[in-house]
């Protein structure tokens, strides 16, 4: 508690706060962009920070984190386009609601839903985080290695449609990350001489490509050249009726969002779609979902702000990200030397508590500038995408350059980038491929290390009890699809085709 | 692609373009196992696995992943093409918009050590912006000429991230 509050401290000087604010309204207006998730917002707003210490850098970037998920939002209300995965379901009732004229009634849900899943999200980090720090430094190296191969089995096996293509993309992830000097005998792999890939791929390079320029790519390639009307809308309100509806799908939606942000399960897609789901079956109001039911806009909201706070445990107390963002987040974190881990609590406790200080800093900014400006931001959805995707490819140089001041790394970032056409256009899927950059070399780390203190024998990797649960945990998930044929069928899976309709 | 009763070899390796995927997951395995087969193993290791071990690993997933994607497509099996805001997939990729944004991309790398970022990143966006379908003569080189010498300013003076200033800067 005492350090919570030297967190807000420090997070409450008058730079840390400008710092906030710039982060909340940047975040936000990147992420209000058509076609840009908060994943592309952390990774383009990088090198922001390449000059600022890390206090300053981590507090702007809470700022960015949730101003780029509910700039998400936002265009899913208003253009019924979600630029990401947690966004869709904010689409399913958000955009009928804006369509019917209440646009405003719903921005105010998502904003106040945001608010609130982040806030008692991060009231659940406060509690558990250093809880969880505190067993996790007992966690050896098998029982590491054990959770990052669950990271990588579960980020494959259960986003996407297609699991082989999650390896593939896997695979190409974990081959970039062995690029470099072997970590533990300085041996050069996969550098074929060249100095400049000697220190390895930069993880910045790899995310903005795969992100942005992969992005931008595609888009090219098939730009819409009537892009999509957004609604207008005004200052977003709700009355007296519309909060008595309300109240209840925000302190529902962390139920459901925090625990599933903690574990490596993709993020925010499923907690939102099954809050979406919930309360459907939970409201007076059935008939309204589908053509704009605001509960079906409060309660996913929360959950995505609430497993956004989820996420930060696991990636605080674990160093392992369970979603995109939380990945540039890491790669950010690696940037200053500092790593995320069960030892951050104790060596930079300073720096942890002043940036969960300042995720309440954040969520508080970002309700009261982003209610007034909703209107602002609704004019950003009609920025002519030449610009728009121009600006995407400037920005993404200008990061991938600033981090060496290297030629070589444009270069790089370039082929990663038509790597990443070439994903989007077969259905691999690029959350695995950064988890494998990230993860790769530590779990690298983790497994030899398991296997020097057992002298090479395989069961080093399996002598503690934590390690054991995790790999059966993996097993199941390898084997759920032929577990399933055995299994009757369960609600979940009916409810699925109806869910990819809504997709399309 | 529709009513074709004897399909030509052009189109047969259109539908199965996926393929691609697999050889490039082939070429990514053979140069990750060849690489590591190439790591001298005659110096001091710390611990029983030494640095070949993952790489070994690594390429023959690569490889074996190759091979059962390449039987999922010979299967018909298709990687979903991802959709978003802006993206129209009933129109065919238009690789002229594509070869160009790849242009002004290199076009930055190769000039901005020669005539320094506010002139090769305003070169970037307009190219971009140009290959992307915006003809406005005027305001296209306004705004890339603004957001370049902005960005230079911002980064470079306020946010102290050096970027390279090239013969126009040191005027000032």
């Amino acid at each position: 508690m005492e350090q919570l509050l030297d967190g807000f401290a420090t997070a409450l000087t008058p730079t840390h706060l400008l710092l906030a604010a710039v982060g909340v309204l940047l975040g936000t207006a990147i992420g209000v962009l058509p076609g840009i998730g908060p994943a592309m917002a952390v990774a383009l707003l990088l090198p922001v920070t390449y000059g600022m210490e890390p206090t300053g850098a981590f507090i702007m970037f809470a700022g960015i984190y949730y101003g780029g998920m509910f700039g998400g939002s936002t265009t899913s209300i208003l253009l019924n386009t979600p630029g990401e995965s947690a966004a869709v379901v904010a689409a399913f009732e958000g955009n009928p609601m804006a369509r019917k004229g209440r646009g405003a009634q719903a921005l105010a849900a998502a904003a106040i839903g945001h608010f609130t899943g982040g806030i008692i999200g991060t009231v659940l980090i406060v509690l558990l985080a250093p809880f969880v720090a505190k067993h996790a430094v007992d966690i050896g190296a098998p029982d590491l290695f054990a959770v990052m191969v669950l990271a990588f089995i579960a980020v494959t096996s259960v986003l996407g449609a297609s699991r082989i293509r999650g390896f593939a993309s896997l695979l190409i992830g974990l081959t970039l990350g062995l690029v470099g000097l072997d970590e533990m005998t300085g041996q050069q792999r996969l550098t074929f001489g060249s100095l400049h890939l000697a220190d390895g791929i930069d993880i910045v390079v790899v995310a903005v490509a795969l992100f942005a320029v992969g992005e931008a790519l595609w888009v090219a390639a098939h730009l819409r050249r009537k892009p999509f009307e957004p609604i207008p809308v005004g200052r977003p309100w709700l009355s007296k009726a519309d909060l008595k509806r309300t109240w209840k799908p925000w302190l529902r939606g962390p139920v459901i969002g925090f625990p599933f942000g903690a574990i490596p399960a993709g993020g925010a897609e499923i907690p939102t779609f099954l809050s979406y789901v919930a309360e459907k079956r939970l409201s007076k109001h059935k008939d309204e979902f589908g053509k704009g039911a605001i509960e079906g806009v409060a309660g996913p909201e929360s959950t995505a702000s609430a497993s956004a706070a989820g996420t930060l445990v696991t990636m605080l107390t674990l160093g392992l990200p369970t979603t995109a963002v939380a990945a540039v987040m890491l790669a950010a974190f690696q940037q200053y030397g500092i790593q995320p881990g069960p030892l951050l609590f104790q060596r930079e406790s300073g720096l942890v508590w002043a940036l969960i200080a300042s995720l309440f800093i954040g969520l508080t900014l970002l309700l009261v500038l982003n209610l007034p400006l909703a209107p602002l931001w609704a004019k950003l959805l009609r920025i002519p995408r030449p610009y728009l995707y121009a600006g995407i490819l400037f920005f993404a140089s200008v990061g991938a350059y600033a981090v060496n001041a290297d030629i070589f790394d444009l270069l790089l970032m370039f082929v990663i980038g038509l790597l990443g056409f070439g994903m989007r256009r077969y259905g691999l899927p690029v959350l695995p491929a950064i988890i494998g950059v990230i993860l790769g070399p530590a779990a690298e780390q983790q497994m030899r290390r398991s296997l020097q203190l057992s002298d090479g024998s395989l069961t080093g990797l399996v002598n503690s009890p934590m390690a054991i649960v995790v790999y059966v945990v993996i097993v199941v998930i390898l084997f759920f699809p032929l577990i399933r044929k055995f299994l009757p069928k369960t609600p979940a899976a009916a409810a699925a085709p109806e869910r990819e309709k809504m997709d399309a | 692609m529709t009513t074709v009763t004897k399909p030509e070899r052009g189109s047969w390796l259109r539908e199965h373009s996926e393929l691609g995927i697999c050889v490039l997951l082939v070429v990514l395995g053979v140069l990750v196992l060849t690489d590591a087969l190439r790591i001298p193993t005659d110096f001091a290791q710390r611990g029983p696995v030494g640095p070949k071990a993952v790489p070994i690993l690594v390429g023959s997933l690569l490889l074996v992943v190759a091979a059962l994607l390449a039987r999922d497509v010979l299967r018909g099996g298709k990687g979903e093409a991802e959709a978003g805001e802006d993206v129209d997939l009933s129109a065919p990729a238009d690789w002229r918009t594509v070869l160009l944004l790849c242009g002004a991309f290199l076009a930055n790398a190769a000039l901005i050590g020669v005539v320094g970022f506010p002139i090769s990143g305003a070169i970037l966006f307009w190219g971009s912006a140009y290959a992307l379908g915006s003809r406005n003569l005027v305001r296209d080189p306004l705004i890339a000429a603004g957001l370049s010498i902005f960005t230079f300013v911002m980064f470079n003076n306020l946010l102290g991230v050096p970027l390279p200033g090239g013969p126009l800067m040191e005027v000032f």
